[in-house]
């Protein structure tokens, strides 16, 4: 596996080498430096740590973290992260070098928030028919049954909190690779709002 | 958001101004198997719409008697070159309202270049 962390700019479009028109989503990916190597001898497993977006006012830093930062020399950064790759030391840098153009990639990110929401948005349930006095438009309707189970199954889809969660989205294609500006252009959506902080991995 | 205007920016390529009623010929890019080559397409310019490198354009024309129209890109890598025959006079944005329209009746005015002092 290889990764790196980055920050949903927004979308635009693209032409292809084709002349088609792509729609991609523009992120800032690292450059992110490694900031603590896991080792399963001494922590339980392996993984390394990366950090991205760098907080330049050292007073806003709690002190807690700043001495994680402060122990391997490095300024505090806002997004840290455990990625498991291998072959890095505590203190490099890892860039979108690592990626090409073509690779299928994963992203993960915090989607937007939609707040509380009925059954019809939240689970796709059809709700009644609008019309001809119906009187039943978006309940969900019965939740099951008296006899047995004689409660509600698990997991039955119910109005409640949605969005705002981690959503991880697989086989995105990667459109092109900036490195002097650090971009990564990707086909299609890629979760969360613009300005979100997200995970960018690859499974070699 | 500044990344993504120089990447907008990148695709933005000079070209002859046009409007719409204007009569346009456009160069197309046709890729078959490994051989390219170029197809003209002439109509008149009915709409533009869009902004920025979303910005496209339909033309019409009349082929076999037939009604023809085809919306491009307006910076498409595909078209490879755009020339403007006649400058039309229309007073709307949108000239859809030739769809209805046969022979004489479908044509646009063309613009008299002499200014009226």
């Amino acid at each position: 596996m290889k990764g790196i962390l980055g920050k949903k700019t927004g979308m635009t479009q693209v032409f292809n080498s084709a002349g088609h028109l792509i729609p991609v989503t523009v992120i800032e990916a690292g450059p992110c430096k490694v900031v603590q190597v896991k080792i399963a001898e001494k922590d339980g497993y392996s993984t390394t740590q990366l950090g991205f977006d760098v907080i330049k006012k050292e007073k806003s830093v709690p002190k807690g973290r700043l001495g994680h930062f402060k122990k391997v020399n490095l300024p505090a950064h806002r997004f840290l992260r455990e990625i498991k790759m291998e072959g890095f030391k505590v203190g490099d840098t890892v860039s979108v070098e690592l990626f090409n153009k073509g690779d299928k990639i994963s992203i993960t990110g915090i989607s937007k928030g939609k707040g509380f929401q009925g059954v019809m948005k939240r689970f796709h349930y059809r709700g009644g028919p609008a019309s001809h006095g119906s009187m039943f438009y978006r309940a969900p309707g019965s939740i099951g049954s008296s006899s047995f189970p004689s409660r509600v199954w698990k997991n039955k889809g119910l109005p409640g909190h949605m969005g705002d969660e981690r959503v991880t989205t697989k086989g995105i294609e990667v459109i092109d690779v900036k490195k002097e500006q650090n971009l990564l252009l990707v086909k299609g959506a890629v979760p969360g709002a613009n300005g979100g902080y997200l995970i960018i991995r690859k499974n070699d | 958001m500044d990344s993504i205007r120089i990447i907008e920016d990148s695709f933005k390529k000079e070209g002859p101004s046009f409007r719409v009623g204007d009569a346009v010929r456009v160069n197309v890019k046709i890729i078959e198997g490994d051989k390219e080559r170029l197809q003209t397409f002439e109509g008149i310019v009915i709409s533009r719409r869009g902004s920025g490198t979303r910005e496209t354009f339909t033309l019409r024309k009349i082929s076999y008697g037939v009604g023809v129209e085809r919306i491009f890109p307006l910076y498409s890598p595909m078209i490879e070159g755009l020339e403007v025959i006649k400058q039309g006079d229309v007073r709307r944005a949108k000239l859809y309202y030739l769809r209805g329209k046969k022979g004489k009746a479908a044509k646009v005015k063309e613009k008299s270049l002499t200014t009226t002092a």
